[in-house]
């Protein structure tokens, strides 16, 4: 890895994303003290994995696009190898093996098959024409598909679907056609309705998973069971109304009616504290952000440097969407954290290793035109 | 392996020299359009996502809130202190005192087994106990686990901070003066409602009414903020008793001790203001101590002096005399044949103590003549008779508004016949309770006033409900010479006698029933005596319930009794002494 201190007083850093990105920490260190019952411990554990996530972020931001293209069929092997790993030896934890021990730390391959994907799809299509022909999308999509499936039979359902999304994201970017996209939608749709309308569900779904999705189409069924933090979300963002209950003043979240609060419920605590104001402002902070990355990937120069910011960014934004959508009970409940606001560190550090790689490509851009 | 790299391309591509450039541009068009596409599809989503929030806090907003306090806000309910009761003296005779009752919420404490066995070691069972109790009552919300901690346990308990296991403010009954005034008072249950006697009797006064308070409380169900009181608790009223506690400890020791001498089944005591009505002093034999409820069986909780009835045998006949004085056919010295002190009256015989020839009415009494009593009963119309021993409360309830009160039973004339008329002259055919009684000669003492009873202190003597005239209170006077006589070294009662005191009153020893009738050698003996005679105060009746030793006359144990007890009750109601050396 070369390092281009000389060149650029900013180290390759995107001031305006970065200044977003350090909004976000931010509201997440105020938002998780008063949704941990005021803890300081917590606070610096999620301080020191915010400092992590930036210091990946620093050194990726340095790689050139050419090299992380060259080394990306590395990765994605090295990945695939640790998928199949999860499977044979893994860690099982909350009925689920989705994890590699290594020993001195708990890893969780999925993690970084959220950025691997991405760039081995954009990787694919870099040199080749735009569309691509049928025969390319076919073998993209394998390449897809093989770690959808791998981290679906773990089971992560949701994380799954994620990774998915960001492979097929680049596929979008790369223009696929917009009768396939549709057709693919209504199959898809086609297929969803009828697994879920008939006793096929029991081969496809595990009964946790089946009885998500009827908790999203009604929470009430259950409301002690698996309807329960949607319903206590539900409230929490309720009661907070248009300016919110106050900083360290919400009632919901802190008497812990509201379960998960810390980690993928904690917009609920946001929206119960600061109320829509609060929501409106952190989503213009996930816009400015997201306007940005795509403002990078259109003016990226190449085509693997366009793919893969594109898909970073609205990987981002995808995530963003599907944690709001569970938690406001649009979705079902996936386990998902809010971007770089929910208490964990793996998902800090494979987003932040997301924008380290997109600002990357973005200084070296500035760097050929120069 | 597609090499070049894309940045040679793009380096080439800007040289603008090579023939994939129309490839590059193409490939870089469509992505440009891509992103405006994606761009717009991120905004729509964008868009769905606001519509929620909206949704939810501001068109939703209020219901989720009132979802939200449903969660959070609760009722409890304030405990409220059940009334004291005082004796007339202010002494205390039942109190609350505040107890912690541990209780469980099987859905949260099944969670915290492993420390089962500290908290039922703490309450002396077995952590199987528990898993038998909460394996028939899973689905409910709130079980007992213990009632009425002491207070130390109730520390430990809740020091252990085990999950769904709660502390409950309660009230315990304690009775301070226990089995003394153990029947007056009665008890309550667990649930602090009043059971039995005057705790029953005034449940509607003593209950306390219940507060009401919101409080904030989380998850687990810990309250952690006391909002406002929407009621307050309002304590019981505080009631004082007519009792007085001096006496009742007497009455209670004199009983219990002649009952122990005379090896009785049992016996009761009555002691009442012969002006007010109220009773001061009330003991029956056995007795519990109802601060233990191990001790709680009805045979030995029963008022008897109020919920038994008996025949009065001879002391009815003072009564038996009223009516003669009042109906005008008979005075004073009117003179009547006893004969050998044996009368036969249809297939029944009526025996005497002894030969008494032809006596007047005072002497029937002083010397107690079954034969006498019978023959003025008969001399007298039905309706005479019957008047005055209705009126002196026989056969109805005294009022007194205790539970379980008998009214006793008074056959009515127009079905009496000739052995019945002359058997209730000398108290057979009838039966009273010992309180009746009592009325009955307070009301002699009181110039022919029947008093209403009482078991609430009377403020003043006119405060007292209005007593109701029974007799002339000539004849009531010349009663009390004729009664004060029965007290005297010739009469059945001279172990009454007090050495300060004048006493009035009568013995009576009735025969026991059972089922076929009269029965050999089971007695009860009987005294009521009124003191002093010059200026009545007091009335004491004892009853003494199958004495089972040598003696069984009223005239031989009973009296006596009235003798101990009446000798400290005038000198501790500090009565004037009337008997002049």
């Amino acid at each position: 890895m070369r390092v281009s201190w000389k060149v650029s007083p900013t180290l390759n850093l995107d001031i305006p994303l970065l200044l977003g990105l350090f909004t976000l920490s931010g509201i997440s260190l105020a938002v998780l003290y008063s949704a941990s019952g005021e803890s300081m411990a917590i606070l610096i554990k999620q301080s020191i994995r915010l400092g992590i996530g930036f210091f990946v972020m620093l050194l990726l931001a340095q790689v050139r696009s050419q090299q992380l293209m060259r080394w990306t069929p590395i990765f994605y092997v090295i990945g695939m190898a640790m998928l199949v790993a999860v499977l044979l030896v893994g860690t099982v934890g909350k009925g689920a093996q989705r994890w590699l021990d290594l020993g001195f730390m708990r890893f969780q391959p999925s993690e970084i098959m959220k950025v691997i994907v991405p760039l081995t799809i954009a990787w694919y299509f870099a040199d080749k024409p735009l569309p691509p022909n049928y025969k390319r999308l076919g073998f993209a999509l394998i390449l897809i598909l093989i770690p959808t499936l791998l981290i679906a039979k773990q089971p992560d359902l949701g994380t799954s679907l994620l990774i998915a999304a960001s492979g097929i994201f680049v596929l979008l970017l790369a223009g696929i056609p917009w009768a396939l996209v549709f057709g693919a939608l209504l199959a898809g749709g086609g297929a969803v309705a009828a697994v879920t309308l008939t006793p096929l569900r029991e081969y496809v779904f595990h009964p946790y998973q089946w009885r998500r999705i009827q908790t999203l189409l009604n929470p009430e069924s259950d409301p002690l069971g698996s309807g329960y933090h949607i319903i206590q979300s539900k409230i929490a963002i309720g009661s907070g109304g248009l300016y919110g209950k106050g900083w360290l003043n919400g009632t919901q979240s802190h008497l812990e009616f509201l379960p998960e609060r810390s980690t993928d419920f904690i917009f609920a605590v946001l929206s119960e504290e600061f109320g829509l104001m609060g929501v409106i402002a952190l989503l213009m902070v996930y816009v400015f952000i997201i306007t940005r990355g795509l403002y990078i990937a259109t003016q990226a120069q190449g085509i693997f440097g366009k793919l893969v910011a594109g898909s970073i960014t609205l990987t981002f934004f995808v995530y963003i969407f599907v944690n709001i959508g569970m938690v406001s009970g649009l979705l079902p409940v996936v386990g998902l954290p809010l971007p770089l606001i929910s208490y964990g560190g793996t998902s800090i550090v494979s987003i932040l290793s997301g924008f380290g790689i997109l600002m990357g490509v973005h200084a070296h851009k500035r760097l050929l035109s120069e | 392996m597609p090499k070049p790299s894309p940045s040679t391309q793009t380096r080439r591509n800007s040289t603008g020299a090579k023939p994939r450039k129309t490839s590059i541009s193409a490939s870089a068009t469509t992505l440009a359009k891509r992103h405006q596409w994606l761009f717009v599809f991120f905004i729509l989503l964008l868009l769905a996502l606001v519509w929620r929030i909206v949704f939810l806090q501001v068109t939703n907003k209020s219901f989720l809130q009132r979802q939200g306090d449903a969660r959070l806000l609760r009722t409890i309910t304030l405990p409220a202190h059940r009334g004291q009761m005082h004796d007339r003296h202010g002494q205390a005779l039942a109190i609350s005192t505040p107890v912690d009752s541990v209780w469980v919420d099987p859905q949260q404490v099944i969670e915290a087994q492993q420390q089962w066995p500290q908290l039922m070691e703490l309450l002396g069972k077995d952590s199987k106990d528990l898993e038998q109790l909460l394996d028939t009552r899973m689905q409910r919300e709130f079980v007992y686990l213990q009632r009425h901690l002491n207070p130390q346990l109730a520390a430990q308990i809740d020091a252990l901070n085990i999950p769904g296991v709660y502390l409950q403010r309660e009230y315990r009954r304690y009775y301070p003066a226990a089995e003394v005034t153990a029947h007056v008072l009665g008890f309550t249950n667990i649930d602090d409602q009043g059971q039995e006697g005057l705790e029953l009797a005034f449940e509607q006064n003593l209950r306390g009414t219940t507060g009401k308070r919101r409080v904030m409380q989380d998850r687990k169900g810990q309250v952690i903020a006391r909002l406002q009181e929407l009621e307050a608790a309002h304590a019981g009223q505080d009631l004082n008793l007519s009792l007085d506690r001096r006496l009742a400890y007497l009455a209670y020791r004199e009983l219990r001790d002649a009952v122990v001498e005379n090896q009785a089944k049992g016996g009761s005591v009555v002691i009442l203001d012969v002006q007010t009505g109220e009773v001061l002093a009330m003991s029956n034999q056995p007795a519990y101590n109802p601060n233990n409820r191990n001790d709680l069986d009805s045979q030995k909780y029963r008022n008897r002096a109020v919920t038994d009835r008996f025949e009065p045998g001879s002391t009815i006949k003072p009564f038996t005399i009223a009516a003669a004085l009042e109906s005008g056919l008979h005075t004073a010295d009117s003179r009547i044949q006893t004969g050998n002190g044996k009368f036969k009256i249809g297939r029944f015989n009526i025996h005497d103590g002894g030969a008494y020839g032809k006596i007047d009415l005072r002497t029937i009494l002083r010397k107690s003549s079954n034969v006498g009593a019978a023959k003025v009963a008969l001399s007298l119309p039905g309706e005479t008779l019957w008047n005055l021993f209705y009126y002196a409360g026989f056969g109805s309830s005294t009022g007194s508004i205790f539970p379980g009160e008998t009214p006793g039973h008074l056959p009515y004339f127009a079905d009496w016949n000739r052995v019945d008329q002359a058997s209730l002259g000398f108290g057979y055919g009838l039966s009273v309770s010992l309180l009746q009684l009592a009325r009955a000669y307070a009301a002699i003492a009181n110039q022919g006033r029947l008093p209403v009873i009482n078991f609430l202190a009377q403020n003043s003597k006119s405060s007292a409900p209005q007593s109701r005239l029974i007799m002339q209170s000539e004849t009531a006077q010349e009663l009390m010479t004729m009664l004060e006589a029965v007290v005297s070294p010739q009469g059945t009662g001279k172990r009454a006698i007090l050495e300060h005191y004048r006493v009035a009153g009568k013995t009576g020893t009735a025969r026991k029933t059972n089922h076929s009738g009269y029965v050999e050698d089971r007695y009860r003996a009987l005294f009521v005596g009124i003191a002093p005679a010059s200026q009545p105060k007091i009335v004491i009746a004892i009853m003494l319930d199958e004495p089972g030793g040598k003696h069984y006359y009223g005239g031989q144990i009973a009296a006596p009794v009235f003798a101990k007890i009446a000798k400290t009750a005038l000198y501790w109601l500090n009565v004037p002494a009337d008997k002049i050396k």
